[in-house]
């Protein structure tokens, strides 16, 4: 098809989509321009919650002289006790007050757990192992996007697989994650790190990007399954696989936000 | 292919035949979905007003006992026919917020966006039926979740329709913060979901389909009004979600994002640390303001349509309505903050809000001397529309000027939970957008239902509505200025305010006035569909597309062909043609058709693009990233 340049003026006098995009697409971008409003709020009352409390002074860490991949739970044990068992790191660090009510954690101190490395010192390292996921996840979709746009279809389904597995390794990421911080002890109105406000915050936000997340891997799972019935290449085109693709890189850009404010931060 | 043929067929053959259910049930016809909008949001109006005149009649005569009230909320909300006193909260509650949400949101913006979108930008349907079915349902679904929240033990929702913390945030407040609370936070869930599939569906409708010719500079100013009114909706709502999803929160999960050590008296203090009801107003205000808007702009909007026709004159300045219209809507996103100058805000803050508020004060002043000046020297024809378009802009004004009062923070903090407060909301944006509603239904009503509606009927209704309204509202600035509190049961242990007795009487008295003129209007708009003079097709000989449509209520608008634009809404009067008025699809002669010939849709047909090689893992990214030309 030849499409020649055409004046401004025509391209929105009517007859045409402005942006030359069917209206599902155009309906993805404006979901997703108001989802993006329902995650500001969130993170605007995480802002305004978050910076009421005092941050842990950088002195304070600095003199537990924590190493990396340290055993903490070894260093913090009392002389005299297994400590294999029990946790010995929260209690020691609420006696030195470094974990306490009235300042906020460091999430170097609060998520620094590994699977099968137990007791050892690993700030963020899981943290940065799930983005990493879900930002391999998002390459994975653009290759499936792409291999829709040529008509792929069995390069589609493969793309689209590995998009799934991958959401699903998130969440699989995320439940350890959570599992991990409820048996230490917090609940939505309690936290042994520090202010309750903390846990709250950290369930609803990652709950709520967690909950966007599964919705994404259901909608892929029903596009994967479209494909393999050849609904797509029937239709003669992917579409389809364009739209979930806009809002899986959405809910990843999102991560990247919830990372950087809960984590880094 | 036979069975594509066959296919094409029973789709022929369904069109022609519908069933009951889908014809009038789960309708996915946006004109059918506009008339489930409007008889939804008129008897929530109903429900609303009869609200309002139980609660009146206490604020008139908290002494006297009406048998009524006790037939009605039964003996528990009304011993001895007089009003419970935390129902009576309760019913301020759910006055507010049916007038605010399910009236004047749903019913106003849902009614009209779904009639005129198609109709005006020369569409088939909405972009997506289906969803379109689905944002009615869910309103209705919302509605139902609301009113139900009346027959709870405990009673509904008592704490104000901006249902602030802690009241909403703890269940054991009081009774009214259990489960009607809970329900209406369902219910507002409910209808945020309905809101969001409606605004992106309003969106993409006027964003993608116009017709050939239908330029944004030609939209009629409804079109523009209400797209507008769906991107606020969309951009404010989602942050009320946000909210509700915290005080759902709070509520449930035992969390303390509003709540702090507050000390109750005989429960010593509260187990919650480190929030802050301010927060919930924050985030509450950011919907709640742009929501004025988003009742108002819709009512702006059909005020603008209603307002040239009957004037036969092309609307004053219609570059100057649209950018007012944006104007109006960017800066309602950056003055919530008018709203908690009495809060504890830093002071500098509060500056801040004040300048943005006042500001506003511009493009409303532009859109009013527009009507004016549209009005002007114009050929009148006062149709019962016309009559309420131009109540609406009386509203405006008088509504108006008492904002620019309550928008000044020192006044503010004189003036704020005063009558003065209740007055000037319900007059600038209850009543002028409620009579921007009743211009739109007596507009198109021979477009919805194929009659004309009783016009000497209208008059009246007319003319007791506006009476009555002034009548009630107005003497509350007088109230309000000398300070009587808002939201308060009964006067009679503060005897300061004794000598207001007499204004609250003929208040009451006025709004039982305003109360029958609705009836006048129902009895009017039911018995219209059915015994209504058969309609012309263009009654008004108005310009605009909606009028080329067969009076008859066909699928797909339009028999043949979609019309071609070639003008802009507003060719009233234009000297160079014979008759006062030129419709949007007709051509001067020897009007070039060519100049609007547009580019074919490319974005479906992948078929001749070139097709990339599957070498390796950086070559498709690449390409990704390159400028698909072909």
């Amino acid at each position: 098809m030849s499409t020649q340049t055409i004046p401004k003026s025509r391209t929105w006098g009517g007859g045409n989509s402005p942006f030359n995009v069917s209206y599902g697409k155009l309906m993805m971008w404006v979901f997703l321009l108001s989802d993006a409003f329902t995650f500001s709020s969130l993170l605007i009352g995480y802002g305004a919650i978050r910076y009421s409390n005092p941050s842990t002074p950088i002195e304070q860490i600095e003199s537990l002289d924590l190493g990396f991949g340290e055993n903490i739970q070894e260093k913090f044990a009392a002389p005299g006790v297994d400590a294999h068992h029990g946790e010995h790191f929260i209690p020691a660090l609420r006696e030195l007050t470094v974990f306490s009510e009235h300042q906020w954690p460091s999430p170097d101190l609060v998520f620094n757990h590994f699977p099968f490395a137990h007791g050892l010192h690993l700030p963020l390292i899981f943290v940065s192992l799930m983005t990493l996921i879900l930002i391999l996840s998002s390459v994975t979709m653009v290759l499936g996007v792409e291999a829709g746009q040529r008509g792929d279809e069995k390069a589609v389904s493969k793309w689209m697989l590995y998009t799934i597995i991958g959401g699903f390794m998130f969440l699989g990421c995320q439940a350890w994650e959570w599992t991990n911080f409820i048996t230490a002890g917090a609940t939505p109105w309690a936290n042994p790190y520090g202010p309750p406000s903390f846990a709250a915050l950290f369930f609803l936000v990652t709950g709520f990007h967690g909950f966007h997340v599964f919705s994404g891997v259901v909608l892929n799972i029903i596009v994967y399954i479209n494909n393999l019935k050849g609904t797509y290449a029937k239709r003669g085109h992917y579409e389809m696989v364009e739209k979930v693709g806009l809002y899986w890189h959405f809910v990843d850009l999102v991560w990247v936000f919830v990372f950087t404010f809960f984590y880094l931060i | 292919m036979s069975t594509a043929v066959a296919h094409a067929n029973t789709e022929e053959h369904h069109h022609h035949k519908e069933s009951f259910i889908s014809k009038y049930v789960f309708s996915m016809d946006h004109k059918m979905i506009s008339k489930q909008f409007l008889i939804t949001g008129i008897i929530m109006g109903l429900i609303g007003m009869g609200m309002s005149i139980a609660f009146r009649l206490q604020l008139a005569y908290p002494d006297t006992s009406f048998p009524i009230l006790e037939w009605l909320f039964g003996s528990k909300w009304a011993p001895d026919g007089k009003l419970d006193a935390g129902y009576y909260m309760a019913l301020v509650t759910m006055h507010g917020t049916i007038m605010v949400f399910y009236v004047l949101t749903a019913g106003l913006s849902g009614t009209f966006a779904n009639l005129l979108l198609p109709l005006q930008i020369g569409a088939r349907d909405m972009a997506s039926p289906f969803m379109n079915m689905l944002s009615y349902w869910f309103f209705f679904l919302s509605s139902i979740v609301l009113l139900s929240s009346l027959f709870v033990e405990t009673g509904p929702a008592s704490g104000g329709w901006t249902i602030y913390p802690p009241l909403s945030a703890l269940p054991k407040a009081m009774p009214g913060s259990g489960m009607g609370m809970t329900l209406w936070l369902v219910a507002i869930i409910l209808f945020i979901a309905s809101s969001l599939l409606g605004g992106i569906n309003y969106i993409s409708t006027v964003l993608n389909m116009r017709t050939k010719g239908m330029s944004m500079t030609r939209l009629p100013l409804t079109v523009w009004a209400l797209f507008l009114t769906a991107v606020l909706g969309l951009l404010s709502f989602p942050v009320l979600l946000g909210g509700g999803l915290l005080l759902l929160f709070d509520r449930g999960f035992g969390t303390s994002f509003y709540l702090s050590d507050i000390y109750l008296g005989s429960a010593g203090a509260l187990e919650h640390t480190g929030g802050s009801p301010v927060l919930f107003q924050h985030l509450f205000w950011f919907l709640g303001h742009p929501e004025v808007y988003i009742i108002i702009m819709p009512a702006l909007g059909i005020t603008s349509e209603v307002i040239a026709i009957n004037s036969r004159k092309p609307i004053f300045g219609y570059t100057a309505m649209v950018i007012s219209l944006l104007g109006i809507a960017f800066l309602s996103f950056i003055v919530w903050g008018h709203h908690m100058f009495i809060t504890g805000m830093n002071p500098l803050l509060g500056a801040v809000f004040l300048v943005t508020t006042l500001i506003i004060a511009v493009p409303s002043a532009v859109k009013t001397f527009n009507y004016l000046a549209t009005l002007w020297r114009g050929n009148i024809r006062f149709t019962n529309a016309m009559m309420f378009a131009i109540g609406l802009v009386s509203f405006f004004i008088s509504g108006g000027l008492t904002g620019i009062f309550l928008g000044n923070a020192t006044l503010d903090i004189q003036l704020h939970d005063t009558y003065f407060v209740v007055g000037h909301f319900h007059i600038v944006m209850g009543c002028a957008a409620i009579f921007g509603m009743l211009a739109g239904i007596y507009h198109w009503f021979p477009k919805m239902f194929g009659r004309m509606m009783n016009k000497p009927l209208g008059y009246l209704h007319f003319w007791l509505t506006f009476i009555s309204a002034y009548l009630v509202f107005f003497p509350m600035h007088f109230i309000g200025l000398a300070g009587v509190p808002r939201r308060y049961y009964a006067f009679t242990l503060l005897p300061e305010y004794g000598v207001w007795a007499d204004v609250n009487v003929l208040m009451t008295l006025a709004a039982i006035l305003g109360g029958i003129a609705q009836l006048l209007f129902i009895y009017n708009f039911f018995s219209s569909i059915f015994i209504g003079k058969k309609a012309s097709q263009n009654p008004w000989q108005a310009n605009t597309l909606e009028w080329t449509t067969p009076v008859e209520r066909i699928h797909g608008n339009w028999p043949g062909e979609i019309p071609t634009v070639y003008r802009w809404a507003y060719d009233y009067s234009n000297p160079a043609y014979e008759e006062d008025f030129k419709m949007q699809n007709v051509p001067d002669e020897g009007q070039d058709v060519e100049l609007f010939e547009t580019k074919k849709q490319s974005v479906l047909s992948t078929n001749d693009e070139s097709v990339v090689e599957n070498t390796n893992f950086f070559d498709l990214i690449r390409n990704w990233f390159k400028p698909r030309t072909a």
